[in-house]
């Protein structure tokens, strides 16, 4: 029965291996765009959850229900099919020259993302005892900046573990993009296997990398972890 | 240089400042002491609105808090707060904890915010621990890195809460001395403290508070040979004696 033959050149080198190559750079770069800007945006609006005005506060509070609960790829095509329907004409000319599968993949992920990430870093900052806060106050830095200077520095340390977590999530999302078009790992390996028939071996090489790059992202986080959380909590 | 007329101030129902009067001048050391939940904590912790007032007038450096328009982070900025659990900022080095706010605020250049930052450190005695961490100093060093970190700001009122109730008896001398030193150069300071040598040796003055009020006013060689209230005379007894 196992009349398959395994074929590994085709994923180690020539035309298939240089397709191989260029989704890994398509999932890079897509996965380390959103992962900044998911940050960048998990932070401003956990920031706004825990603001003194309600209405900024509640608007944080539906945004992160409303992201964190519709699937991701419900989330892709909203933006990749519904968007451009609703945008002005200004706007669709300039996102049909830019690469839009690409822009929509990012959308899509990093506001996804921006959701859990900003809970992650909430709960960090309850962690940080109000003693932090008062003495901030004390020497006459506002609220904003003793969250900027003080809190959220501490925070974000204290939530580096969750925000490995937050990042893999995105970067394994990340193969989503292929349903778009977006021509990351995920899409190149099925091309490789629609022309080769060698699904096992191009699903192989994606999984490897896709292994890979989460060892890399932890080992960086852990890194960091080591040179910066350590002193946080002494020796 | 600050001054309380009539200050009330609730949590709640609980009436925990009742009817405050005080005026402290400028280069003025004041001790307030009273048996715990007494109101010492909120009293000073009204002065740099870390508890706003309910009713009545505060007027620090001429600042009056009972106003909106008042700019408390302007206020805040001339005055330091040490507190009883240090409240030092572990993901700073000691200079950074020093120099963050003169930097931040003052707008001064890195350069002169770690010269003052150094001078005061040495002023502590603590200058060989400039690139530590708070959790790896002991709690008197975390306590004399705290006012350093208050001095920074070339404050004009220092306001210090316990500071040396969290700490092993064998520490509390050289935080005491740091602020004995620092009370004979002419810092206006309030102190609540229950460290009665402490009075006695630099004090212009011990308050009494007992239930949200200030009981008793004096200069401490009065307070301590003939205090007049039951109350008070019942709490000097408690923390005089051998057994504390
Ligand atoms: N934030 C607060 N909310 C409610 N009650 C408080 C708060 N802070 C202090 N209290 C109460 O107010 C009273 C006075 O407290 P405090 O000023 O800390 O006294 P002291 O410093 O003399 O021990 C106490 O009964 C205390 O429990
Ligand atoms: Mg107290």
């Amino acid at each position: 029965m196992l009349t398959y033959k395994f074929d590994w050149a085709i994923v180690t080198s020539g035309k298939y291996f240089d397709w191989i190559v260029s989704g890994f750079y398509v999932t890079i770069k897509l996965s380390m765009v959103s992962i900044a800007l998911s940050f960048l945006l998990g932070l401003i609006i956990a920031i706004m959850r825990m603001s003194h005005l309600r209405p900024v506060r509640w608007f944080a509070h539906g945004y992160l229900e409303f992201f964190r609960n519709t699937p991701l790829l419900v989330q892709i095509f909203f933006w990749y099919f519904g968007s451009y329907k609703v945008l002005p004409a200004v706007a669709n000319d300039w996102l049909v020259k830019q690469d839009f599968e690409f822009a929509a993949a990012v959308i899509a992920l990093t506001i996804y993302t921006s959701a859990f990430i900003a809970e992650d870093i909430r709960s960090g900052v309850r962690s940080i005892p109000k003693e932090q806060m008062e003495a901030a106050r004390s020497s006459g830095f506002s609220y904003i900046r003793s969250m900027q200077y003080i809190i959220l520095p501490q925070a974000v340390r204290l939530t580096i573990p969750p925000l490995i977590n937050q990042f893999l999530n995105l970067m394994k999302n990340s193969s989503l993009a292929m349903t778009i078009g977006v021509a990351e790992l995920m899409y190149q390996a099925r091309q490789v296997e629609s022309y080769t028939f060698k699904g096992f071996e191009a699903f192989s090489a994606a999984t490897l990398v896709y292994l890979a790059l989460s060892f890399t992202i932890t080992g960086l986080m852990t890194l960091y972890d080591k040179k910066v959380l350590q002193p946080l909590k002494g020796r | 240089m600050i001054r309380f007329e009539g200050v009330h101030k609730w949590f709640g129902k609980l009436h925990v400042l009742n009817n405050i009067n005080l005026h402290v001048r400028a280069g003025e050391v004041v001790v307030v002491c009273g048996p715990s939940g007494s109101g010492k904590s909120t009293l000073i912790r009204t002065i740099n609105d870390l508890e706003p007032i309910n009713e009545g007038k505060l007027i620090v450096d001429g600042m009056d808090l009972s106003e909106k328009k008042t700019d408390i982070n302007k206020l805040r900025a001339e005055i330091g707060f040490v507190f009883q659990q240090f409240n030092l900022y572990p993901h700073l080095s000691v200079l950074k904890n020093i120099t963050l706010a003169p930097m931040k605020i003052r707008n001064k250049t890195r350069k002169e915010a770690e010269e003052k930052a150094l001078a005061l450190l040495e002023r502590v005695g603590l200058s060989e621990k400039r690139d530590a961490y708070p959790t790896q100093l002991s709690g008197g060093q975390q306590q004399r890195v705290a006012i350093a970190r208050g001095l920074a700001m070339d404050p004009k009122i220092m306001l210090f809460d316990e500071p040396t109730s969290a700490l092993d008896p064998e520490m509390i001398g050289e935080v005491l001395q740091v602020m004995k030193d620092l009370a004979l150069s002419g810092m206006t300071m309030i102190v609540v403290s229950h460290e009665m040598g402490f009075a006695r040796e630099v004090s212009h003055r011990i308050i009494f508070m007992d239930f949200g009020t200030i009981l008793e006013e004096a200069p401490p060689e009065e307070f301590f040979k003939n205090p007049k209230h039951d109350r008070a005379k019942q709490f000097l007894k408690q923390i005089l004696s051998p057994m504390h």
